[in-house]
């Protein structure tokens, strides 16, 4: 299997406190990779290093490589934008602009530079359609998107990311706001994505990384100690930390 | 528990006391310049120039020179109001010097406006050598209005959840698209209530115009911003203090004052049109 994502040697400091201590990561592509662990130690610090999203924050200082295809996101020179359309980002509480359902897909589209109406309508209509939205929103395209439900509105920037097809997609608790029903659909549609697209999860739903995972990397203050296949690390864990972690011993 | 309840009912019974208050002389105000002014008001006295030392005709230099200076001031403040705001509140690292330059701007507003005047004979009618003009007393009064819009929008800026400019960048787009499409329309709302409270204050003031452009009386209207004008609260002080019949010319002031109250209102209704137009997608339709 072809590596899409490539973490090499990361390290992040939050001004001097170390945050990421030398993270190695292979993501397959078109996989789900889940990334668990106690709450703090890492791993939504790790997914936004992934899409270059610590860029805002001064005080964070990144060092060591994340290959994307080879190709190093950090390295000098490289356009950050570029590498944020090619990996998106679904984020914990459901963000959509406060802008029409159909300006929220457009979003990234016209950002790109695509201006034709019925381009922007096609793509709308069928991305809206793969993330099973389109039944429950095509009558109210004009709509504010602030008025969908919650479940709604996670699939709707669920969708957003997907409009500009990037090429990895990464989501940091996308459920963890949501219902039972609604965190099934999501999940339903993130084993549909994966065929196209690679995705990174964090979550603290140990059921929905077995549910969908097909590797699990378990982290523990700033280190991945253990990275399976997802059977076997909830199975068979490696490490004595990771069998206490899954045991609820700690965390 | 009891007592509790007691304290609750005294406490809130206060608030409503002071709110009353405040309406009453809000009220009373109100009633004054609307009785005593309204019965002057016709289309001669919105549309005729002043005549007999005054003592008759209309206001209607007036009014086209306050709307004029407005014009200029809001030409001049808003964009850089606008444009200082977003660099402080988006670009700007959270450093001494940076913070030294907020805490100079809040102060600033707090400065009294005949200081501005001031400020505005030396720098825009000598220094510049703009002379006693339009532009002269519009400029003074942006940077009378600066400081209040550069603030309010600041906080306006500040309100917009971080997610929006977050959920923007990582589909792709720069910074500056995240701000100018994302953040900038959720802001409009306060942007313009701070920006028109800021210009309703300005077209009220008669210090900072005094020195820098307005006249006592004249027969023409600026043709361009290097003239001199009459404006509405530049005239209501001197019907009401400097004219030698005070007491006959009373109900001209008041009409004065009423039409300078229904220009700040109507600069509230554009507002309120504004933000009206903006607000339907902030807010969930159900
Ligand atoms: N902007 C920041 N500045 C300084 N420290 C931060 C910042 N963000 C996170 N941290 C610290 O970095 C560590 C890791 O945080 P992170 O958010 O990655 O944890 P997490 O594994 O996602 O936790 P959770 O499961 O609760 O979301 C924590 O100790 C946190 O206090
Ligand atoms: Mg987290």
């Amino acid at each position: 299997m072809k590596t899409k994502l490539a973490v090499r040697d990361l390290h992040l400091h939050y001004g001097t406190k170390e945050v990421l201590k030398g993270i190695n990561l292979d993501i397959p592509e078109n996989n789900i990779v889940a990334l668990i662990g106690p709450s703090g130690c890492g791993k939504s610090t790790l997914l936004r290093a992934m899409n270059r999203m610590h860029d805002l924050n001064p005080e964070a200082k990144v060092k060591g490589k994340i290959l994307l295809d080879d190709d190093d996101i950090y390295a000098p020179g490289k356009d950050v934008v570029a590498v944020r359309r090619k990996i998106g980002m679904v984020f914990q509480k459901p963000n959509p602009f406060p802008k029409s359902i159909f300006d929220n897909i457009a979003y990234g589209l016209k950002i790109a530079g695509e201006n034709d109406k019925h381009k922007l309508h096609a793509i709308v209509e069928r991305t809206l359609r793969s993330s099973y939205l389109w039944e429950e929103v095509k009558d109210d395209l004009d709509k504010s998107a602030l008025s969908l439900s919650g479940g709604q509105q996670q699939r709707l920037c669920i969708a957003r990311a997907v409009a500009v097809q990037p090429e990895v997609l990464l989501m940091d608790e996308p459920c963890s706001a949501l219902d039972p029903i609604s965190t099934a659909k999501i999940e339903a549609l993130m084993l549909e994505l994966k065929k196209e697209y690679t995705i990174v999860i964090v979550t603290h739903n140990m059921q929905q990384a077995q549910r969908v995972a097909d590797l699990t990397a378990f982290m523990y203050f700033g280190e991945v100690i253990e990275f399976a296949p997802t059977r076997q690390l909830f199975d068979a864990p490696q490490m004595e930390l990771t069998a206490n972690y899954l045991n609820g011993n700690f965390g | 528990m009891r007592q509790n309840s007691l304290q609750q009912r005294l406490g809130l019974n206060t608030l409503r006391f002071f709110v009353l208050l405040v309406l009453l002389f809000l009220g009373i105000i109100l009633w004054e310049v609307f009785s005593k002014g309204s019965g002057v008001i016709n289309s001669g006295f919105l549309f005729d120039y002043p005549r007999k030392g005054m003592t008759l005709g209309g206001i209607f230099p007036t009014i086209m020179g306050t709307i004029f200076v407005t014009l200029v001031t809001t030409i001049f403040a808003i964009p850089m109001g606008i444009a200082t705001a977003i660099y402080l509140s988006e670009y700007a690292n959270d450093n001494t010097v940076n913070r030294l330059i907020r805490a100079s701007i809040r102060n600033l507003a707090g400065v009294p406006s005949i200081i501005y005047g001031l400020f505005g004979v030396a720098v825009f009618v000598q220094g510049m050598g703009l002379g006693s003009s339009v532009l002269s007393s519009g400029l003074t009064l942006g940077l009378l209005t600066l400081p209040y819009i550069i603030t309010t929008t600041e906080e306006a800026l500040k309100n917009v959840p971080h997610s929006y400019r977050e959920g923007a960048l990582a589909l792709g787009a720069t910074k500056w698209e995240a701000i100018w499409t994302n953040v900038l329309p959720s802001a409009v709302s306060g942007i313009v209530t701070g920006s028109i409270l800021g210009l309703s204050r300005a077209a009220g003031e008669t210090a900072p115009i005094l020195f820098t452009g307005v006249a006592f009386y004249l027969r023409y209207l600026p043709a361009s911003v290097s003239d001199s004008f009459m404006a509405m609260p530049y005239h209501l002080y001197i019907l009401s203090t400097q004219h030698h019949a005070i007491e006959e010319v009373r109900p001209l002031a008041y009409g004065t004052a009423l039409v300078l109250l229904s220009l700040v209102f109507v600069l509230n209704i554009i507002a309120f049109i504004i933000r009206y137009r903006y607000r339907n997608f902030n807010k969930a339709r159900i």
